[in-house]
This record gives C-alpha cells, structure tokens and sequence, in this order.
C-alpha cells in the first residue's frame, strides 16, 4: 500500500506460541497481531513455519505453549469448529475443493454453518428449508458475480484449470462470510496475469467487505505491494515484523532469503 | 370491437406522431406497459424490466442527465457491454433531444479518445471500473469531458472524483427535479422530431480513422419497420443482445427494432456465458456474423469427433439426410415422402437435440451478415432446420440495404433489395442504393460524405457486385480491392480469402496479387481447430508460433489451398487467380496490433506494411524468411516476437478438372 493506513482495534493477538512435531520445532515463541481491517503477509522461507502458524490460528494444530486472543478471548488453543463458527475462514496451499461437484455447489458448501434448519425440514424441502436455501444460493451468487466466475457456475471443479481452482476455493471461503480470511499461498503456481487478478480480488474483498486477511505468499512483488504489515518468519522464529518496507531492508530478512555464509 | 380500437391506436399513432424513440417508448408504457422489455441475467437470475418500469427508469435518467446540464444537441458517449442500463441512457439522451454516441468496449483509450473529441462529447456512461479507468486516462488530455456516469460501482469505492457519478445518483438526482419541475420531461419529449439526429455510430473503418455516421430517428424508426414487416416480427418474438452496441446492427435489432416492434430483448451475464444464455433464452430472432455460426459448428464438429462410436455413426448418417433433403424441406420444395420420413427420424434423433443444444429450438428467423459466410457452413444450419439468411447491410444505410426472402435463399447471394431500397449497379461494378434510411453525414467530415453520397441521396457502397438471373445480388469483393493480375486478368482478393477461410483449419487469409505475375497468401491457423487436429495425431506444441510452423500443418494447410486452386480453375475469369506460395503466419492477426478492424476485418494494406518482409519473400525463390514483429499487449503494453517463417509452393488446378 502506497499510504499506509491506520488500525488500531486488534483482532487477533498470538503470544509466545510455541509448536513442535516430537523434536521438530516448527514455531518458536512467535507473537504477532493482526488489526481489524488490514490485510497482514506472512512470508519466509520454505519450511520456516508459515503454514503450521495458520494451522494454529484456526485450531488445525494445538500448541504446546503460549495463548492466542481472538475477538477479545484469550485461550491456550483454537478449536476448528470454534474457528469457523467465529468467522474464521481459510484456503489451503493445495487446492482442497470437491473435484466431482460443480462451482456452486463447492460454493454452497461454504455456507454451511450458516444452514439453520434441521436435517428432516431439509429432507422434504419444507417452507423455511426452502427459504433458507434460497437465501444461501442468493449469497452464493453474490460470490460467483464477485469473483466473475458466472461461466464456470455449472462445471465441476475437476475440470477448471488451476488458476481458476484457486478463485473457486477463495469464493467457497468468501460465502462464509468471514471476519478472518487466511489465505495460505493465494498465488502460487499462477502466471503474472492470474496473479494480478487474485490480487485485485484480495484488495477488493478487503476493500468492500472489510474483511481482515492474513495471506502467505512467496511472490515479493505481491506482498509488498498489497499488504499493510509483514511477519517473517525463518526457522520457527519470528526475525521481522512492520511495514513492508522496513522488512524489506532488514539484514535478518535479506539473510534468510539469499542466505548467509555461516 | 376490439379491432376498432386497435386500428384506431395504430391510426391516429403511426409514422407521423410516433416518430421518435422517446414518443415510442411511452406509447408502449402506455399501451402494453407490464409486457418484458428488457431481461438481464444478474445474480443466476433472470431479471425483467417490463415497458412501464422502462420508460420509469429512462424518465428518472433523463431529468438527472438534465440537472447535470445535457441540453439539446449533446452528445453521450456509452461504452460497455450490453446492459440494460446503458440502452436505457441511449433513449435518455435521446428524450433530451441528445444524441447517443455508443462506442467499442474493447476499444483501447487512444481509440476512445479520437471518438469522444471528434463527437465533442461532454457526457459518459460507462459500465464498469475498466471502461472508467480509460475515460480518466483520458479526461486527462480531454477536460471537455464533465461528467462520468457509472454503472455497476464495483472496486470504485475509493475514486473520489467529483466529477464521476454512481447511475442510481444521477436517477435520484432526477426522480428531485423531475418533482420539482413535472412538465419538463415531456415537453422535451415532444420537442423531439423524426428528423432530428438520433444517433452517431462511428464504423471502425478499414482505413484511416473512424467516422461518425449520423442517423436520425426517421432513418432508424423507418428501417426498423422495414425489417420488422419483411419477416413478420410480433412482441411475442426474443431476441439475445450480444453484440457491441456501437454496432449498427445491434442498433437496429436490440434498440430499434425492439422499440418499434415491442418484443423483448435479453441481455447476456456475460461474455463469457453468451453460449449458455442464448441456451436458456431460446432466442427467435437471431443475428450473427459469420464467425457466430463458424464458432459454433466448429464446437459441435470437435466435440462430435469426441463422442462414442454410436453417436457419431447416427451423426454422421442423419447430417447426410439433412444435407439431401434438410434445405429442400426448410424451403418448403417438394421432397419424396420416404426421405422425408427418414428426415422426421433424423429430426427426433439428432437435429432436434442437437438444435436444443445450441439454443436455437425456437429460431424462426437467424441473419448472417458482415461478410460472406462459408456455404457448407450455411448449409449445415438450413439443412438442421434453422432458418439462416443472408443480408447485406451497412450502417450509411441503417443496416438494411438486401435481404432473402423466405423459401428463396442460396448461399452465394445476399438476396433481393430490402422494402424501398433501389440499388443500381455503377459501369465499374460498384454497387449504389437510395433508402430512406440513408444517413445524413459523417460528422464534421462533409469531405467523406460527398465522396459516399451523391446529392440526390444514391449511396456509393465500395462493394462490387452484380444481380444473377433471379434478381438476387452478388457481392465478390471491394470494389477498390479488386485489381489486376500482371496479365491482365481481375483478382479479386477477398473471394479466394473466403474460399481459404471456409476450411475450418484456418481462421483467416490475406492474399496478394495486383500488379503481380502471380497470387500468394497468408494465413492464420485456427488455434483450436489445427489444436485439436494435432492433439489427435499426437503433435506435441508449445505455443502458437510452434504449433503454426510444423510440418504436418503446414501439409494440412497445403492441402486446403491446392482445393481451393482446383475450385478456382473451373472458372473462367478466375482460374488465373490460382495460389502459388503460400506462409503460415508466426502471430495471431490481432486488433490490438492494428491489424484487423475491431469488427475482425483485415486491414489489407495495414497488413502488407507491417510484413512487407514476408511479402517480398513470397516473391522471391527463398523458402524461408526470418522476421521480428511488434505485438501489442491487452494492457497496451508492447513487446515483440521473431520467427523463422517457412514459404511453400503449391500446385495449380488443372483446368482440365473442369470436364469432371
């Protein structure tokens, strides 16, 4: 972002969080915040920890030390169905969509937490199971109009091309309806014109919605043109946290990307 | 009873008092006002505005465009795809005695630039956050632009300038002042005459810059009836608005016609989704250009080729009939009864299905036009049972200018001339017609129009041509373009480009031939057709350029011209015109590159410029010819690619073919 914008209202806040798999620490000690409203990059090299730092925030993974303070309650961990129903809402790294089903109804899928009405109503599509789904489809079509997938609304995920996955799997998090939008390499694997588009979509979502998004991405270009603060992370620890251009000069930061003789 | 009062309507309301848009917009509100007007597929949906809500929303539109201070004679540019809304603030202008200037949406800044100076355009609506970005480059250079009006506000959050308006302010800012001041509206309206300038289409024009060709509603309202009694249109009837508004065609069917005729007019989700909505929509009326009707068929040929055996072989058995005895049946010419039993199989089995498929089930009447269309092509569709016709039409003359008549429809011609058109045919071959809907000027070039418009109204066409024995006309090429072999014999380039282009393999063709010993050419590959036909003989490429210059393509595509060299030497005043080198093309011919018009025409000589290398190799013994080529990117970015590009020789028709 050119001029950086003001938070001041944390959203969520991780303290001292400590993750190790049997002797492998994958995170150290790591705290950050993110504000409401701000879009926060997490970058670092490849196994420093970034995706295992999302599996914590939305309960995937439990910790062994430290707290987390979501929306004002502190706990030792998160729970995934907690997660969910606070309005966190996450992409994964590899596409996870159901590949037989079509963009809509992946989409749908999105919304259920949302579904209110009991299994019996829904089986023989009574008066509010009905309405209910109407109301459901109608967000989900905001989604598709969003995102401008309407061509690919009735084709089965498995046969869009990658890149179109990717924003298949953003709409089914968007029909959530999240406060906390985890985006676990948004871009990876696209070319530049794929990548411009899902960064437009990125900042339009956070523009209109006002949705806080925390993202991991490799691509520099990206990050530092899209988010309001940066954490690096290398090894499981924390070595920069700020905007992207005080990062960006870090001798820690330009270390752990090129390296350093030792 | 009811006839009386019918005949009363259209008596005291015809031609003379409802000469405008505007006057026949709020007779239809009045007369019919909860019939659908207009459909939109918003949100999965489908969403009617019915004639009443219309003439609401272009009311609301007009009084804000009118506090914002559109006063007669200004002009309103419109750019975007084809929206509800941008129709309506065509006839909101036009309620204001404004005229509409409705532009190319995938038109880059520079070219929007030219048109909003030239038409002095103070007013512009746009559709979205792209076209919005553009008119801002522009408004840069071009203060005169004072107000931009936006249709759907998405990703324009944060743009704060004061002169850029969301399309529901400017309506509220006139529902205020229409309360304010209620005769206003009407007295505009009524101040309005059929004489009055209704519209500016700038034609893309082949060579130099565009101009802005000047209707007026007598010219469009006259048309639009024309067309509408020659095929019997009634409201009952549906159209699909897909094509660019700053065409005349659209014009005239998705706003002209529609008005007059009052049948309703569905616009499409997107681009992207057209195949699907004309599906759901089931359109019956519909008009394409060529390339429509080519896309199509070929999608249907590729995904034929891809299906079991049995389906393939029932395809493949009933096309044949349909090929017989399909045309024959549609014209409605005597066929034998056993043929036509095993049609009515063929029609339960295959073309019904197959027409259900393509969306076009309820098509009574489909035009082509804009260029010629490849006969098998043609035949494919009449033979299924879809009414394909052929017109020939410019916008000088608000489209109409020949059309076929039902039951008298043959592929090479475009049929006899239109109600009240005379065509007459120059001694140098050009073809002329006088209409009543023949334009006014092009604006603010009285040059260009005493060079196209005689003083008592004959229209200079460009086109050459000539009427076959039963009265239909035949148009072989451009009048200018036709030229001369150094033996003297006529080559007429754009009737052996069609002939290449017919093979669904290339997807376009430039030949040259005036002032030489002999006939060459380019041609373009069809990415997905040869893609296809790769794939299935396990061709591996990696791009475009690659797949272009193989060997094997270059096989397939010599194969084609040396067919079409055997055509060719059948006639007489052709057989001299045979191809004898060709080069497949290393790049796409690409609007953006300047080489096609953004109505995908070619832009010959812009052409010949551009790769006067590759020309001058065609005429030489090389059999290869390396070139490096400036490429234009979407975003207006520039960039270049080189190539090794291969000539090949072919071999000449035999005239003696001609005994078979």
């Amino acid at each position: 972002m050119a001029s950086a914008r003001q938070f001041d209202e944390v959203l969520l806040d991780v303290e001292n969080v400590s993750l190790a798999f049997g002797g492998v620490r994958a995170l150290e000690n790591v705290s950050f915040d993110v504000c409401k409203g701000e879009i926060r990059a997490i970058i670092g090299p490849n196994g420093a920890g970034k995706s295992s730092m999302l599996n914590v925030v939305n309960g995937f993974y439990h910790p062994q030390d430290g707290v987390i303070t979501y929306k004002g309650k502190t706990r030792k961990q998160m729970h995934t169905h907690e997660a969910a129903a606070q309005g966190i809402a996450r992409t994964f790294q590899n596409i996870a969509l159901f590949k037989g089903m079509s963009t809509l109804d992946n989409i749908m899928t999105g919304r259920n937490l949302k579904m209110r009405t009991n299994f019996l109503l829904q089986a023989f599509y009574l008066g509010p199971a009905r309405r209910e789904e109407m109301e459901h489809r109608r967000a989900a079509e905001r989604v598709i109009d969003f995102l401008e997938i309407q061509a690919i609304r009735k084709t089965p995920v498995g046969q869009l091309p990658y890149g179109l996955q990717k924003r298949v799997e953003l709409g089914r998090a968007l029909a959530a309806e999240p406060e906390l939008l985890l985006l676990d390499e948004p871009m990876a694997g696209m070319n530049t014109e794929e990548k411009e588009d899902m960064c437009r979509f990125v900042l339009d979502v956070n523009e209109q919605f006002g949705t806080t998004i925390v993202l991991i991405e490799h691509d520099m270009g990206v990050v530092m043109d899209i988010s309001d603060r940066v954490v690096v992370l290398d090894y499981g620890r924390k070595i920069a946290d700020g905007m992207p251009d005080e990062v960006r000069t870090k001798p820690e930061v330009i270390d752990a990307y090129l390296g350093v003789a030792h | 009873m009811s006839d009386l009062q019918v005949s009363a309507v259209t008596d005291s309301a015809t031609s003379d008092t409802l000469d405008t848009f505007p006057k026949l917009l709020l007779e239809r509100a009045k007369r019919g006002s909860a019939r659908p007007a207009i459909r939109e597929k918003d949100y999965g949906i489908w969403q009617t505005w019915a004639w009443g809500q219309v003439a609401q929303e272009v009311r609301a539109l007009a009084c804000g465009l009118a506090a914002k201070g559109f006063a007669r004679g200004d002009k309103l540019a419109i750019i975007g795809d084809n929206r509800p809304r941008l129709y309506w603030s065509m006839c909101a202008a036009q309620c204001l005695g404004g005229v509409p200037v409705p532009m190319y949406q995938d038109a880059v800044a520079a070219e929007l630039r030219y048109v909003l100076e030239h038409a002095e355009a103070r007013f512009a609506i746009a559709e979205d956050q792209e076209q919005v970005d553009k008119l801002l480059e522009i408004r840069d250079n071009y203060p005169k632009l004072e107000v931009i009006i936006y249709d759907d506000r998405r990703g324009l959050r944060n743009y704060t300038q004061e002169y850029l308006y969301d399309f529901e302010d400017i309506q509220q800012l006139g529902r205020d002042f229409d309360a304010k001041d209620p005769g206003f509206f009407l007295d505009q309206v009524n101040t309005g005459r059929g004489g009055d300038v209704s519209v500016i289409l700038y034609t893309s024009g082949t060579t130099g810059s565009p101009k802005g060709v000047v209707l007026t509603h007598d010219n469009v309202v006259v048309s639009a009836r024309n067309g509408i009694k020659f095929d019997g249109l009634h409201q009952d009837d549906e159209v699909l608005a897909y094509l660019p508004m700053a065409w005349v065609g659209d014009h005239v069917y998705s706003y002209g016609e529609s008005y007059v005729g009052g049948f309703c007019v569905s616009c499409p989700e997107s681009s992207a989704t057209v195949l699907t909505d004309l599906r759901e929509i089931g359109p019956t009326y519909f008009f394409a250009p060529p390339r429509i009707y080519e896309n199509i068929l070929t999608t249907v040929m590729i995904r034929m080729e891809d299906a079991g055996w049995l389906k393939r072989k029932m395809f493949d058995y009933f096309m044949s009939v349909a090929r017989d005895v399909g045309g024959k049946i549609l014209d409605r010419k005597s066929v034998m009864l056993h043929k036509r039993i095993l049609y009515w199989i063929g029609n339960v089995l295959v073309y019904g299905p197959l027409r259900n498929t393509l969306g076009f089930s309820r098509i009574r009447i489909a035009y082509t036009a804009g260029e010629a269309i490849g006969p098998d092509i043609f035949d494919f569709y009449r033979s299924l049972g879809i009414n394909v016709k052929q017109l020939y039409g410019q916008t000088e003359a608000a489209v109409f200018v020949t059309m076929q008549p039902d039951g008298q429809v043959k592929p090479d011609t475009v049929g006899t001339p239109a109600p009240e058109v005379e065509i007459k045919i120059t001694d140098d071959g050009e073809v002329m017609y006088r209409s009543p809907g023949v334009f006014q000027e092009y604006y603010k070039n009285s040059e260009a129009t005493a060079a196209t418009k005689t003083p008592d109204g004959w229209v200079h066409t460009g086109d050459a041509g000539f009427f076959d024995e039963d009265g239909h006309l035949k148009i072989i090429d451009r009048a200018k373009d036709v030229g001369k072999l150094n033996d003297g014999s006529i080559f007429a380039p754009k009737y052996i480009e069609n002939k290449l282009k017919f093979f669904p393999y290339i997807k376009e063709a430039v030949t040259f031939g005036h002032g030489s010993d002999y006939v060459t050419a380019f041609i373009n590959i069809d990415l997905e057709a040869v893609g296809n036909w790769a794939e299935r003989r396990n061709i591996a490429y990696g791009s475009y350029q690659e797949l272009a210059q193989r060997q094997e393509v270059y096989e397939l595509l010599q194969s084609c011209v040396e067919q079409v060299n055997r055509d060719l030497a059948r006639d007489v005043h052709l057989a001299s015109s045979q191809v004898k080198r060709f080069l497949v093309l290393h790049k796409e011919l690409d609007a953006d590159d300047g080489e096609l018009t953004r109505t995908r025409k070619v832009r010959r000589s812009f052409v010949a410029d551009k790769y006067g290398k590759l020309v001058d190799a065609l005429y030489s013994d090389e059999s290869h010819c390396n070139i490096e080529t400036e490429v234009t990117f979407e975003d207006g970015r520039k960039g270049s690619v080189s190539a090794d590009v291969e000539i090949r020789d072919v071999a000449r028709g035999q005239a003696a073919a001609a005994a078979n």
